[in-house]
């Protein structure tokens, strides 16, 4: 028995934004309560006044690196970084070592995360056998082991037919396909944003329309199947506006982004800091712009980290040979609050960009709500109070991220997952 | 310029009278100005090069070759002085080789700007002799260097410094003892 | 002006007064390669090491010529291929380099940024001889210093540089060199091969060498590398010396006073036409020469700062 008192509820699913007690028990969201609190409670009690109560955060785009790459994240280390984040579930993408193509892997994923886990841990599965493209994986025998979603993330599916295919077979069951739009061809090998910063770094550059092509061709094949198509990371300003185009034709697409997008631009690379070094790459203050209008306006469905960890002797290295990839479990709700702050989405918007979408995109029942009967996934987030990042903050593995030393504003004070608190920070203090 | 502890030595008139007799002492040694080269040690015996080269002039009525020598690139602390040692030119258009070499320079100190000038002279031919006049010798030698034809002998302390300026509007020469300065070499 | 850099690491944060301060120092390294005896003690005791993981002949010999002229000690420690083919990462090598306690290490390496990034790590002064696509940084301070010689100035002249701008980083760091001392600076290319935000630098763009090149004061072409046109950024050797190849004809249009200028080494018939290349406006040799000299320079400003370590 849990009981949250005197937070703002604040619960897209349900259309609830009031002040409120919320019961936990056995699991579960018992019920909320109005009015004053209940004097006496048998369980522990949360006091939630000036803070918000929402579902529990849920990243949709998260890699844990187990098995395979455990001394840059495990299962334990990424979860309890999720928890401290505010987030009580995270699906985490298939490029492990083995890749995530056979339900043991699955299973595997499932069983760690049961055992060791702070966090739910959504396993997505290959899309192509070994991520090569080639051939497809059993869906029907992943998803009954417990595979969430279908995602060939690091890759695009190149091969124009398969994907065709893929989307075809998975569409009768109704399983969401993620994709990493990328143009192998256009993308040409490089690292960085194509465009002035590149060209001035001399670093070679990835084209915005390897994205965009890619996009367009998904959202095509989307139209042509009718499959569930689910664009991952995006980050240039014709992407958001295909989406924009694919909803508006009433397509069955969604897409997120991560914050780097929305709060970098290719600028961040100047010294050649591999921190910034991401895939897709940061972007022009003219994407970052869409990508703001894209969250504002409801095409973007979802802020997801793409949580990337890399251990420090891929980041302390020349820019070519760093590896791509930003952490964010950590800092993903501060800095989906700062567009709060700055007025470009409103607090109910935070909400269902970090919870209520991912859950309807990925069909998760019982989560992204605290309706009476959900899961008691709860996030208890301080909205206001600044802190710093500092690396010996991280909880994940790895120790590298363009946002450390960044002074942030609002963060999750309580995570409780399945009704389980598996992160309190004292209220009014500094760091954690 | 009136800061407390700035001792003029030696003022315009008579730092001339020194470079005059100086020159006699050149001339006098040498027996004329035959062979005669003066090579200015970079910045302050340039000048003083071009002084004692027109003295000779007057009274010898030849016109003795004047070459300048930067001391640079044959430093011994090079990576240790507090700043960035900054390149003058040498040039000596012409060739020393049996030549009498009249090192000229303003101050006298530590000597290892002469050594350094020395080396660098000989790495560009083969001097007769080479000969050192200076304005001032403050003493102080680090080395077993010594001056043929010294305008003043000053007794200093190690923590004063002294001065040899030019005033380039009024051409007028100035010689000042202060205390306290920072040392900074030669 | 007092010198403070401890790195070469490029050009684009240098003011001009550095920049004349290079070439001042320079011009007295001049007179030192005019002696008979070309060498004075200055770097005597300093070790030099050229550290070279990119094939380079006439860099990594300038570098060394200028280090011996310097009398510093000269160690090349050349590694083809990447450093992590060898299982060794850019940063171990160099920190064992380092263990040997050069005075200066000269580097070059295919990623850019590579010697920003190894400053940061190592307590040795680092020269930048060429860093990916970045900058080559002594190669344009040659460049003008080539020029300066040549035409007393820089400030005005109309400047061509024609080939391969994207992939050059003798280009960089001639746009940011020649650019700061007030040249009027003409890129070329094939459209490919010719990015049109380098309009950021300033410089004009064309397509048309023959825009560029007419009333020219200075022409320098850059080399083309063969795999570019694998890469297919055009689409052969023979159709790119059509369009962008150096001829009388087209070298005609510059000033008659002009010069042609390449950091070398040419792909005759390529890049230049074989007689124009030895043509008496060439001043490629005159680069070359150059090179020794600002290379000292840049050897003796890293050595002699209150900075150096050991």
């Amino acid at each position: 028995m849990l009981l949250i008192k005197g937070g703002r509820i604040i619960d897209p699913a349900s259309g609830r934004d009031e002040l409120g007690h919320l019961v936990l028990k056995e699991g579960k969201v018992d019920g909320i309560l109005p009015g004053d609190a209940p004097e006496e409670f048998a369980g522990k009690v949360i006091d939630a006044s000036g803070m918000w109560v929402v579902p529990g955060l849920i990243d949709m785009h998260v890699h844990l690196r187990e098995p395979g790459f455990e001394w840059k994240e495990d299962i334990r280390t990424g979860t309890k970084a999720a928890a401290v984040g505010g987030f009580t579930s995270v699906a985490c993408m298939a490029n492990t070592e083995p890749v995530n193509d056979t339900p043991e892997i699955t299973r595997f994923i499932i069983d760690k995360a049961n055992r060791e886990g702070s966090a739910n841990v959504l396993p997505v599965a290959a899309i192509s056998r070994g991520l090569a493209g080639k051939e497809m994986t059993d869906f029907t025998e992943l998803s009954e082991a417990g595979a969430a979603a279908f995602s060939d993330d690091g890759k695009y599916v190149a091969n124009s037919l398969l994907m065709r295919r893929v989307m075809e077979y998975a569409r009768p069951f109704g399983f969401p396909v993620l994709v990493h739009a990328e143009d192998p061809d256009l993308a040409a090998g490089g690292y960085a944003n194509e465009g002035w910063n590149a060209i001035r770094l001399g670093i070679a550059g990835a084209p915005a329309v390897a994205e965009e092509v890619a996009i367009a061709r998904d959202i095509l094949i989307a139209r042509q199947t009718g499959g569930r198509l689910h664009i991952q990371h995006i980050s240039t300003r014709m992407g958001v506006e295909m989406l924009r185009m694919a909803k508006r034709a009433g397509l069955n697409v969604t897409g997120e982004t991560a914050p780097h997008y929305f709060t970098l631009t290719d600028a961040a690379l100047e010294g050649y800091d591999t921190n910034a070094k991401v895939n897709p790459p940061l972007r022009s203050e003219e994407d970052r712009m869409a990508v703001l209008e894209g969250l504002r306006d409801g095409t973007i469905d979802a802020i997801a980290s793409d949580h990337a960890p890399h251990d420090d002797s891929l980041k302390e290295c020349e820019f070519s040979s760093a590896a791509c990839g930003i952490i964010g479990l950590q800092t993903t709700l501060s800095l989906a609050l700062a567009l709060m702050k700055e007025g470009t989405i409103s607090p109910v918007r935070v909400v269902e960009l970090l919870s209520a979408s991912p859950a309807r995109i990925l069909s998760l029942r019982g989560k992204g709500t605290l309706a009476p009967g959900a899961d008691a996934d709860v996030t208890v987030i301080d909205p206001e109070t600044e802190w710093e990042f500092r690396r010996e903050a991280i909880m994940s593995k790895s120790k590298n991220s363009p946002f450390i030393g960044w002074k942030l504003r609002g963060r999750a004070v309580a995570t409780i997952c399945r009704g389980i608190i598996r992160h309190e920070a004292a209220r009014g203090e500094e760091s954690f | 310029m009136g800061r407390t502890g700035e001792k003029i030595i030696l003022d315009g008139k008579g730092v001339e009278r020194v470079l005059t007799r100086l020159t006699h002492e050149i001339l006098e040694k040498n027996r004329g100005a035959s062979d005669i080269v003066l090579v200015g040690v970079a910045l302050g015996g340039v000048p003083l090069s071009g002084v004692i080269r027109q003295n000779i002039k007057n009274i010898e009525g030849i016109e003795v070759p004047v070459g300048v020598v930067d001391i640079t690139l044959y430093r011994d602390d090079l990576g240790k002085v507090g700043h960035q040692a900054r390149l003058k030119r040498t040039e000596i258009p012409f060739s020393v080789d049996d030549k009498r070499v009249v090192l000229v320079d303003d101050v006298l100190y530590t000597g290892r700007t002469i050594r350094a000038a020395m080396d660098a002279l000989i790495d560009l031919g083969r001097p007769k002799n080479i000969q050192l006049a200076v304005l001032v010798d403050r003493g102080h030698r680090e080395l077993p260097i010594r001056a043929d034809y010294v305008g003043r002998n000053i007794p200093t302390a190690q923590s004063e410094e002294v001065e040899v300026c030019l005033d380039e509007k009024t051409e007028t020469w100035r010689v000042v003892l202060r205390e306290g300065a920072p040392d900074k070499g030669e | 002006m007092d010198w403070k850099r401890k790195h070469i690491l490029g050009l684009s944060d240098f003011l001009p007064d550095e920049i004349e301060f290079v070439m001042d120092t320079s011009r007295s390294m001049e007179e030192v390669l005019s002696r008979d005896i070309k060498k004075v003690p200055t770097l005597r005791g300093k070790m030099v090491v050229n550290l070279f993981f990119e094939p380079s002949t006439r860099t990594r010999t300038s570098f060394e010529i200028a280090g011996k002229r310097l009398s510093a000690d000269v160690v090349n420690f050349s590694s083809s291929g990447s450093s992590q083919s060898k299982g060794e990462t850019l940063l171990d090598t160099a920190r064992n380099i380092e263990a040997m306690k050069p005075c200066i290490l000269v580097m070059r390496h295919n990623a850019s940024g590579a010697a920003r990034f190894l400053s940061r790590h190592l307590s040795c002064s680092i020269i930048n001889a060429g860093d990916g696509l970045n900058e080559h940084p002594s190669q344009a301070l040659l460049d003008l210093y080539t020029i300066l010689k040549v035409k007393g100035k820089v400030a005005g002249l109309k400047v061509a540089i024609i080939g391969d701008i994207l992939h050059s980083r003798v280009a960089r760091s001639n746009i940011h060199c020649l650019g700061k001392m007030g040249a009027n600076l003409w890129l070329c290319g094939p459209a490919t091969l010719l990015p049109r935000e380098m309009a950021r630098t300033g410089a004009t763009l064309t397509n048309d060498i023959r825009e560029a090149v007419k009333n020219a004061d200075v022409v320098m072409t850059l080399r083309v590398q063969s795999e570019r046109q694998k890469a297919t950024f055009f689409p052969s050797i023979r159709e790119y010396f059509r369009m962008y190849g150096l001829s009388n004809n087209i070298f005609s249009l510059a000033k008659d006073d002009a010069i042609l200028m390449h950091p070398g080494p040419i792909n005759r018939g390529v890049e230049v036409t074989n007689d124009l290349a030895d043509c008496g406006r060439s001043v490629i040799l005159n680069q070359v020469e150059s090179g020794v000299a600002v290379r000292m320079a840049l050897l003796y400003l890293m050595a002699g700062g209150a900075h150096v370590a050991d």
